[in-house]
């Protein structure tokens, strides 16, 4: 098939995963933490405590691939209302985007749920070149741990140094968390946020749990 | 435990991160057809085991997941070089055959 052939074919290859009704989107999905009630052992659970943990379900999570050119890292930025940060293991947020430095060519993007296929359909009119942007929401989840200890559950997870002085805040690492992969993002100070694998949710909420026995662990609903 | 330098990451990381992915400099003939059953078994399955200085390739498995090449010596474990896919190696032992010392393969 040639180029110009290609060039011709509108086609629409991006689907949305959600009900229509953005109402409905928490009717219809569970996060891989349903099961644990969050919401009932925050109110049960400990109201103090070293270390906070929250669950923020059923975000849109969106992975970019691209080696991008001038135009495109123009376009991307007004898709996204902010740039794509090209330093390694940098973030930028803007409203409720945030885009992640992964690898030299690859992005992960976040945003709430129902704005995603919105984004994605907004990518596929706009954005023109190579490139690749895949909705990965339905397979990680998003947890936030926070808290005057919280820092000490992750020394306790990783290997990764977290003292502010080479962690500072927005620095993005994917990494291994208790063995499992893990991105993970300062928010601020006392606040970390990380993204796993759906499949290894319960098993980390597990660990967390575990973990943060000695410091008293409180669960945000 | 290696302290391992990801040259995309910028920044040291522990080994548990990364994966040993063999020899580095390993050039597909490019014609294989052409190749005798000998030589095309060598590119597929023989592979040096020096001791001493030895280019590696190895994979930031659970962070960039990005490929990059790595001198080590393989009798004290020291690493005394990190570099990038396509760039030739600055450590180089007279043991090592001609066409990696030269930087020829990627
Ligand atoms: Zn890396």
């Amino acid at each position: 098939m040639s180029d110009a052939v290609v060039e011709n074919i509108k086609m629409k290859v991006v689907a949305n995963q959600l009900p229509e009704d953005s109402e409905k989107i928490h009717s219809m999905a569970e996060s891989p933490l349903h099961h644990v009630d969050l919401a009932s052992l925050a109110k049960q659970g400990l109201q103090e405590g070293g270390v906070h943990f929250c669950e923020k379900p059923l975000m849109g999570l969106l992975t970019l691939r691209c080696h991008p050119s001038a135009k495109q890292k123009t376009a991307i930025k007004s898709l996204l209302g902010v740039a794509l940060p090209m330093e390694p293991l940098t973030s930028a947020t803007k409203g409720d985007v945030t885009v992640r430095w992964i690898s030299p060519d690859e992005w992960l993007i976040t945003l709430s749920g129902d704005k995603a296929f919105d984004l994605e359909s907004r990518f596929q009119d706009k954005l023109e070149g190579h490139y690749s942007l895949v909705n990965i929401s339905g397979g990680t989840t998003v947890f936030e741990l926070s808290g005057k200890d919280a820092m000490n559950v992750l020394k306790k997870s990783t290997t990764i140094d977290f003292h502010s002085k080479v962690f500072p805040t927005d620095k993005v690492v994917s990494t291994l968390f208790a063995k499992s992969s893990a991105i993970i993002r300062r928010l601020d100070e006392q606040r970390f946020e990380l993204v796993v694998r759906r499949s290894f949710s319960d098993y980390i909420w597990l660990w967390i749990q575990d973990a943060s026995k000695e410091y008293g662990l409180v669960v945000d609903a | 435990m290696l302290h391992i330098y990801c040259p995309h990451c910028a920044e040291y990381r522990e080994e548990e991160e990364f994966h040993a992915a063999g020899q580095a400099h390993i050039v597909r003939p490019l014609d294989p057809d052409a190749c005798t059953d000998k030589e095309w078994g060598e590119y597929l399955f023989f592979r040096k085991n020096p001791r001493g200085l030895h280019h590696e390739l190895w994979v930031h498995s659970a962070g960039c997941r990005k490929f990059f090449n790595m001198t080590r010596d393989t009798q004290t474990y020291e690493i005394k070089e990190i570099y990038k896919i396509g760039e030739k190696p600055s450590v180089v032992d007279s043991s090592v055959p001609q066409e990696i010392a030269s930087g020829a393969a990627s």
